[in-house]
C-alpha cells in the first residue's frame, strides 16, 4: 500500500479493514449479477436449488428465451432506438453545443437553464400529452414513437455534457480558424469535432445506456409484444400463471441483456466517470 | 470572442447571429417533445378526457383538482405522495452515506483500486429493470437464496415474502434502489474528493493530526458542496421513481409512488383529465425543487467565463 494523498498509516489493522471494506464491496456489487448468471445456466429443476453453480450448467434458459417469445425482435427493437436516439442528440447536440460554449450572446444562460430544465421534467407528466402527439404522427405502436420521445431526457444532456467540455478547449482555435476565414461548418465538424472525441464517446455512451434502459415510454407508447424493446419485454415476461414465472428464461435474458452494457462500461469506464460527472457536479 | 481586433470582432458579430440558428433545431425539437406535451397534459387536467378518444372533452375547470371527487381529496394520492417523500429521503440518505463510504474506498490508493472501481460500476450499468427482476428471484419467499440463508442461518423459520408482505415490501424496494443507484453517487462524491488537494492532506499529516480529525475538520467542509449538488440531483430523479417499484410490485397500494399513481390513472383506468391533473401536481413539485437546484448551481455558471 501507498500512502501519499490520502495519507492511510501503514497500520496493518488498517489495511486489514480496508481490504474487510473492499471484499465486503465487491461480493455486495458483484454477487447478484453473478447469481443471475448462475441462475440461467440452470435447467430444469435444478433452478429451484439455491447452489452457488450447477452442476450440469446448460444454454437451454437462452435458446427458450428466443423460442417462447420474439426476444430476438426485442433486442434488435432496443438497439435501432438506442443507436437513433443517440445520432439524433448527438448531432443536433454538436451544434447547439459550439454555439453555446464558444459564442458569447445575449440569453445564452437562459437557453442552458431551459435545456437543463428539460431534463428534470417528470416523464409521466409528459405522457398525456405526448400520447396524443404519437397518436397524432400516427406512431403509436411503433419505434418511431420511442426514438421520439426518448430525446427528451438524451438531448438535454448530450448538450449539456459537450457545452462543459467544449468550454474548456483554448481560445486561439477559433481565432486561427477566423484568421483562415474558416466556414462554420468546418469549423465544428473539422476542427471541434476532432478535439471533443472523448466527450462524444462519453455522452454517447451515456445516451445509449438511458435510451436501452427507458422503460416508461416503451412500456406505455407500444403494445404488441413485436414492437417491444427488452427493458419491457422482461418486465413482461409470464409464465403459466402470475405465481410461476419461468425464473431461468427471465435470468438468461437479463444477461443477454446485461453483459453488453456491463463490457462497454468497462471498457470506456474513464469517459463514462468523466461524462457523469460533467453532467451532475460541474454543470 | 470580444477581441480588440476589427476582422474577427466583425466575424464575431455573424457568430453570435449563427449562435441563435445552431441552437434553434435543439430547442425545436425540446419544444415539439417536452414543451408542447407539458402544455397539453395542464390543458387536459382542466378537462374531463378519456384516453379512448381525447377529442370529446368538456372543460371542467378545476374540478379534478379540488371537485367532490377531486385529487387533492383522494386519499390514495396523499398515500402516494407520502410513499414517494420517504422512498426519496431513504434512498438518497442511505446512497449519500454508503455512497460517501465507497468513495473513500476508491480515493484509496492501492494495488485493488482499479478492480474496484469496475465492480462498482456494474450495478449501475445494469438496466432497472433487469435487477428489479434479480432481486426479485434472490429474494423470492420459496427458492430465492437470500431466503435460503436466513432459514439457514435460523434468522427465521420459513421465507420472508419480501415484495408481498406489506411490511417488508417498501423497505426492500429501497433495498433494492440503493444497490443499483450508490455507484452513482459513489463517483460523484469520488469526483469531489479528487478535487481535493494534495498539500491539505501533507500540511496536516506532518502536523500529527488524527485521520478521522482530517477527515471531519477538511476533506468533508471541501466535499460538502459536491455532495449537496449530487444529492439534489438524485432527489429529483426519486422523486419521480417508476421502474423499480412497478417491476417489482406493480400496482401495489402499498409501494405505490406518485408516477406510478399517475401512470394508473392515465393508462389502466383511461382517466386522462384526472391523471394529467395529478401529473400536473407531480410537475410542480419538481420544478420546485428544480429551482432550488438551480439555485445552488447558477452562480457557478456565471463563473464560467
Amino acid at each position: 500500500m501507498h500512502d501519499h494523498d490520502t495519507g492511510i498509516p501503514k497500520n496493518p489493522w488498517s489495511v486489514f479493514g480496508y481490504y474487510v471494506a473492499v471484499v465486503a464491496v465487491l461480493i455486495f456489487a458483484l454477487f447478484p449479477f453473478f447469481y443471475a448468471i448462475s441462475s440461467s445456466l440452470k435447467k430444469g429443476q435444478a433452478l429451484f436449488t439455491t447452489s452457488l453453480w450447477p452442476a450440469h450448467p446448460s444454454l437451454d434458459n437462452y435458446i427458450a428465451v428466443f423460442k417462447e417469445q420474439p426476444f430476438g425482435a426485442n433486442l434488435l427493437n432496443s438497439v435501432i432506438v438506442a443507436t437513433a436516439v443517440v445520432a439524433f442528440s448527438l448531432g443536433l447536440s454538436l451544434l447547439s453545443a459550439y454555439a453555446l460554449g464558444r459564442v458569447s450572446f445575449r440569453g445564452r444562460g437562459t437557453l442552458m437553464l431551459c435545456i437543463l430544465s428539460v431534463s428534470m421534467f417528470p416523464q409521466v407528466a409528459l405522457l398525456s400529452g405526448l400520447f396524443e402527439l404519437i397518436r397524432f404522427l400516427g406512431l403509436y405502436d411503433h419505434l418511431g414513437a420511442l426514438m421520439l420521445s426518448d430525446l427528451i431526457f438524451t438531448l438535454p444532456f448530450t448538450v449539456w455534457v459537450l457545452v462543459t467540455f467544449i468550454r474548456d478547449l483554448p481560445k486561439e482555435l477559433e481565432e486561427a480558424a477566423v484568421m483562415d476565414g474558416v466556414g462554420l461548418f468546418t469549423l465544428i465538424f473539422k476542427i471541434f469535432m476532432p478535439l471533443l472525441w472523448p466527450a462524444m464517446v462519453a455522452t454517447s455512451l451515456l445516451a445509449f445506456i438511458a435510451a436501452w434502459n427507458e422503460f416508461l415510454f416503451a412500456l406505455t407508447f407500444t403494445l404488441s409484444s413485436d414492437e417491444r424493446t427488452v427493458p419491457v419485454a422482461i418486465a413482461l415476461i409470464s409464465g403459466a400463471s402470475s405465481f410461476e414465472l419461468p425464473w431461468g428464461n427471465l435470468m438468461a435474458a437479463s444477461v443477454i441483456v446485461t453483459v453488453p452494457l456491463i463490457l462497454l462500461v468497462l471498457a470506456f469506464q474513464r469517459y463514462i466517470v468523466s461524462g457523469l460527472t460533467a453532467g451532475a457536479v460541474k454543470g | 470572442m470580444s477581441t480588440a481586433r476589427e476582422p474577427v470582432s466583425v466575424i464575431g458579430k455573424q457568430r453570435r447571429r449563427q449562435a441563435w440558428w445552431l441552437v434553434l433545431p435543439t430547442l425545436l425539437v425540446l419544444a415539439a417533445t417536452a414543451g408542447w406535451p407539458l402544455a397539453r397534459t395542464i390543458w387536459f387536467s382542466l378537462t374531463d378526457a378519456q384516453l379512448q378518444d381525447l377529442s370529446a372533452r368538456q372543460f371542467v375547470g378545476l374540478a379534478n383538482y379540488i371537485g367532490e371527487g377531486g385529487i387533492l381529496r383522494d386519499g390514495e394520492w396523499w398515500h402516494a405522495v407520502g410513499n414517494t417523500l420517504l422512498f426519496s429521503v431513504s434512498t438518497v440518505f442511505l446512497e449519500t452515506l454508503i455512497g460517501l463510504g465507497v468513495a473513500l474506498l476508491l480515493n484509496t490508493p492501492s494495488r485493488v483500486q482499479g478492480l474496484l472501481r469496475a465492480a462498482v460500476l456494474v450495478p449501475w450499468a445494469i438496466p432497472t429493470v433487469v435487477s428489479a427482476k434479480m432481486w426479485s428471484w434472490m429474494l423470492h419467499d420459496q427458492f430465492g437464496i437470500i431466503n435460503a440463508i436466513l432459514v439457514g442461518l435460523h434468522l427465521v423459520d420459513r421465507g420472508l415474502a419480501f415484495t408481498a408482505d406489506p411490511h417488508l415490501a417498501f423497505p426492500t424496494i429501497i433495498m433494492v434502489d440503493v444497490w443499483k443507484t450508490t455507484p452513482f453517487m459513489a463517483l460523484l462524491i469520488l469526483a469531489a474528493l479528487q478535487m481535493v488537494p494534495g498539500d491539505c492532506y501533507e500540511a496536516a499529516r506532518v502536523d500529527g493530526v488524527p485521520r478521522w480529525r482530517v477527515f471531519r475538520y477538511i476533506t468533508l467542509p471541501l466535499i460538502m458542496p459536491g455532495i449537496l449538488v449530487a444529492m439534489i440531483f438524485r432527489s429529483l430523479d426519486a422523486l419521480r421513481v417508476f421502474d423499480v417499484i412497478y417491476v417489482m410490485t406493480s400496482n401495489s397500494h402499498v409501494t405505490k409512488s406518485m408516477s406510478v399513481y399517475v401512470r394508473e390513472q392515465l393508462i389502466d383506468f383511461q382517466q386522462v383529465g384526472y391523471g394529467s391533473a395529478a401529473a400536473t401536481l407531480l410537475f410542480f413539485i419538481i420544478a420546485l425543487c428544480t429551482t432550488l437546484y438551480m439555485g445552488l448551481t447558477r452562480p457557478r455558471l456565471d463563473a464560467d467565463r
